[in-house]
């Protein structure tokens, strides 16, 4: 086991992991941070996306000790404040989501894409979930989501 | 409708997924917690000379291990077939059979004890192709010694009506295929997970990924050998079921077992891997059928004969062999009507229920041999169709009762939009346009385990908070049946939707409800709440008529208000719930839905029976290129008549999500093995849709008005996916001219078909 420092969700503590460990494991198992998911923990469905100092990572191929050092986000940083964020927001109101568990992944995915991209067209948002499967809802209503809050956070 | 009913309606839960603050079954954590990991069996059919457990049993952490002798109560989901263990006993009959299970302080400490057991296996003949399992074999090499005649043949189904392969053998318009659909799987997001805990009032609670847990609670009893009132089986937040987590599992078994033997808590998580080989997907089917015309285009037979291959275990297979035939009973009237179907064992991975149970393959046999029939004929295959769609208010051959049937506005709206008059045949070589249509049910109304109790019952509490809480075993899956019990109670109490919350699946706490499978909830739970919301009303009705001497029938309830017409009652909602509750305190109503007897007096009459039937057209836009022979689907239009949606944004989702899945088995999803071990059991070689891969949808929601739905409503989670598949395939053929009589409809097959065409 290796002790190591990790800030997550701006709070920054020390946790023992093992040298082999992923960060979605110590997220879920030693932090109790559930929200992130593992699906497939093998890299193809983007269901455990976090964000590594902003940038979008997949959590189950990112061994914990590379963390160190960096901001980790989860999908619990997110909505810390009072209200949603608007891409949570419109995912509700669109119901761009089923059984949900998909969903932690496509928030990740979806903030940073909006924020770097805030004029993307209907087609950009399409690629940019193009690593995040959802089995429910064919995905209209959660491309109408994203592009929806891309609406509302341009105005 | 005045209230929730019938407006697009956000998930109750969809704040708590969107946060990531939703508990799925592997988020449940316990002290003292072990974890399993199991063992799985290398060889497809095998005997177990050896089994050596001494040195995992001393390995650091490791807590227990079982193995099939420990729990050898045979289990399934059908009655007349429990041919499955915990664990293989014996012997295994497929690669992936769990075969001893290791419970340890952590997760890596159980999967070190799997590494130290040490298997010696005796090998058996394998089956692999159905083929292989029709014919005769020696006592030995069954697969399960409860087989007939030394097949490997699970069941035979058939059903035969006014002698339609006369009719076939002179008919003048004849069309015949021969089909081939590869295996597909469910592909839920969420594994399976289960935690068992064993209390100290020796009782067993579990927490598991389950659409059904009645059904559950009812196989752990005969398995544990545990009485029924003392199992509490719990569904939390579910991700994804597709009828794949209907079954009672291994797993649960194991974890249950492990709980009530070393009094900790117990868990086990698949990996996605195991996730694939637990399968209960969609089976490998091959169809021969033929269906017949008149010169008007009227169908006047139709005939099948149908092969599934069932896999190792039986799983829902009984009724998968009837669906496959007797959902072709609509939507088109055809009255010499027969098929048979055989399921197999063999030795892969087993297969079940999945979205649209059954119909799926044979749906797709059946509208491919009309668009050949129409093409043949020179007619236009909606035109073709439209002459042949059973009435409302009317009856199938096999005894089916239609009542509300809203086809014809479904292929109207969709011939409408795609604008298919003028496109249809006339687009250039390489696009075309397909049509298909659909039926399935809204529920059985026969239970599977055989019962004289309704097929659900809904409990509403009413309290002094003014809260109505309802309480339903049914299992929210993502189809937002929770949103839809609250929905329902704030419509017929006249009150805003936050006044209502639920308490769902938990067979401690919510009455008995067959779960689920078989789009029964919407139909059946939403009759139970609506009656069981109205019962609420019509006692508070009566205390309030007492006191204010107003007669019962002039109170209405509405927007949080109980009042009279001419206003001489004016109270809110919490005044008439403290009137109420007047010397009687916080009471709780029943409501309960029972479907009335149908059906015929032949055997199989049972199998397809439902209270009501939805109906569905659906057009697909493609683009085929001729010289790789690569598919694209560009836009999929479709009309889907759901008695009355409820929720308009749910039921747009279903069918959207069916979409999504009916194009993946149509394009590129295929469960691929090679001597019985899987090739892709990972989704970067089994290929679901990605956002990429996904069309333009344009739904249409047809409303006919289901006269015994509640508010008129019917199914819309498996209808709509029958006729996706059958749509790609006749556009195909409109684009480049070939018939694609296998799925998935691959670029290799396209070109070899263009080339033979050339």
């Amino acid at each position: 086991m290796e002790k190591v420092t990790l800030t997550v969700n701006g709070f920054t503590q020390s946790v023992l992991v093992e040298s082999h460990e992923t960060i979605l494991d110590t997220l879920r198992n030693r932090l109790n941070l559930t929200g992130t998911k593992k699906c497939c923990d093998e890299g193809t469905c983007g269901s455990c996306t976090i964000l590594m100092d902003g940038k979008p990572v997949l959590g189950c191929l990112t061994p914990t000790l590379r963390c160190v050092g960096k901001e980790i986000l989860t999908i619990e940083g997110i909505s810390s404040g009072e209200s949603l964020h608007l891409v949570q927001k419109h995912l509700v109101k669109s119901l761009g989501l089923q059984c949900g568990f998909c969903t932690p992944g496509v928030v990740m995915t979806a903030i940073p894409f909006l924020e770097e991209n805030p004029h993307a067209s209907r087609n950009e948002i399409k690629e940019s979930l193009s690593g995040n499967l959802c089995r429910c809802t064919g995905y209209k209503k959660i491309i109408d989501a994203v592009e929806n809050a891309a609406e509302e956070m341009r105005s | 409708m005045t209230g929730a009913i019938g407006k697009p309606t956000p998930y109750i839960d969809a704040v708590q997924k969107v946060t990531g603050q939703a508990m799925y079954a592997d988020d449940y954590k316990f002290p003292n917690m072990v974890y399993v990991s199991c063992l799985r069996s290398t060889e497809s059919h095998a005997k177990i000379k050896s089994l050596e457990l001494k040195k995992a049993e001393a390995s650091p952490g490791v807590v227990a291990i079982v193995t099939g002798k420990d729990i050898p109560v045979p289990f399934g989901v059908l009655s007349i077939s429990r041919d499955e263990t915990a664990m293989a006993i014996e012997k295994v009959r497929y690669q992936g059979e769990i075969v001893a299970a290791v419970a340890a302080e952590t997760i890596e400490a159980a999967e070190a004890g799997v590494k130290l057991i040490n298997v010696e296996y005796e090998p058996l003949t394998e089956f692999f192709t159905p083929q292989d399992s029709l014919k005769t074999c020696t006592p030995d090499e069954q697969i399960h010694a409860h087989t007939k005649d030394h097949k490997n043949i699970h069941k035979t189904a058939e059903l035969r009506f006014n002698e339609p392969e006369k009719e076939l053998e002179t008919a003048k318009h004849k069309q015949t295929g021969n089909f081939k659909f590869a295996g597909v799987t469910h592909g839920f997001t969420e594994p399976h997970s289960a935690v068992a805990m064993w209390n100290g009032d020796e009782t067993l609670t579990i927490i598991s990924a389950t659409q059904v847990p009645h059904y559950l609670q009812k196989n752990l009893s005969k398995v544990l050998g545990l009485p029924l009132h003392k199992i509490q089986v719990k569904k939390p937040v579910l991700g994804g079921g597709f009828g794949g987590k209907s079954d009672p599992f291994p797993h649960e078994m194991i974890v249950s077992f492990l709980s009530k033997k070393i009094k900790r808590p117990v868990k086990c998580t698949f990996s996605r891997e195991e996730v694939f080989i637990t399968h209960h997907g969609r089976h490998p089917t091959e169809i021969n059928m033929s269906l017949s015309c008149d010169d008007g285009g009227k169908i006047t037979a139709l005939d099948a004969d149908i092969i599934i291959d069932g896999g190792a275990y039986g799983s829902f297979g009984v009724v998968t062999s009837y669906y496959n035939g007797v959902l072709l009973q609509g939507p088109y009237l055809i009255d010499k009507f027969g098929f048979r179907t055989r399921r197999t064992y063999t030795n892969k991975h087993q297969c079940g229920a999945m979205r649209g149970h059954g119909a799926v393959n044979p749906r797709y046999a059946v509208e491919t041999l009309l668009d050949m029939m129409a093409h043949d004929m020179e007619m236009d295959p909606c035109d073709l169709r439209e002459k042949n769609f059973l009435s409302d208010h009317s009856s199938t051959v096999g005894e089916f009762r239609i009542t509300s049937n809203g086809i014809r506005d479904c292929i109207a709206a969709v011939r409408k939009k795609s604008d298919w008059d003028n496109r249809y045949g006339n687009l250039p070589y390489g696009h075309g346009l397909g049509v298909a249509c659909g039926f399935f049910i809204s529920g059985s109304a026969l239970p599977i385990l055989w019962n004289r109790y309704p097929q659900t019952v809904v409990h509403a509490k009413l309290d002094f908070d003014g809260r109505i809480v309802m309480f339903s075993g049914a299992s929210d899956i993502g189809q937002g049946s929770d949103t839809m019990l609250v929905q329902i109670a704030a419509e017929e109490l006249g009150i805003p939707m936050d006044f209502v919350q639920v308490e769902v699946s938990d067979t401690k706490t919510t009455p008995v409800d067959l779960g689920s499978y078989s789009s029964r909830v919407t139909f059946m739970v939403g009759n139970a709440a609506k009656s069981a919301a109205s019962n609420i009303r019509r006692e508070m009705a009566k205390a309030i008529s007492k006191e204010k001497d107003t007669p019962a029938e002039n109170i209405t309830f509405k927007n949080g208000r109980i009042f009279t017409n001419d206003k001489s009652l004016d109270i809110s909602w919490e005044e008439g719930v403290e009137m109420a509750m007047a010397g009687r305190g916080a009471f709780v109503e029943s409501g309960f839905y029972i479907s009335p007897k149908l059906g015929g007096n032949f055997k199989g009459a049972g199998a397809g029976l439902s209270p009501s039937y939805s109906f569905g057209a659906f057009i697909s836009e493609v683009e085929v290129n001729p010289k790789t022979g690569e598919t694209n689907v560009i836009k999929v239009w479709g009309a889907h008549d759901c008695g009355k949606a409820l929720n308009p944004l749910a039921v747009e989702g279903q069918i959207e999500g069916s979409i999504h899945m009916g194009l993946g088995q149509t394009m590129s999803e295929e469960m691929r093995y090679k001597n019985g071990q899987q090739l892709n059991a990972n989704f970067f070689d089994y290929r679901i849709p990605s956002s990429l891969d996904t069309p333009d949808m344009d739904v249409t929601i047809i409303e006919s008005n289901d006269p015994e739905g509640p508010y008129g409503a019917k199914e819309a989670g498996e209808g709509p996916i029958h006729p996706v598949l059958p749509s790609i395939g006749n556009a195909v053929f409109d684009a480049v001219g070939v018939r694609m009589m296998e799925l998935p409809i691959t670029p290799d097959k396209v070109l070899k078909k263009i080339k033979e065409n050339a």
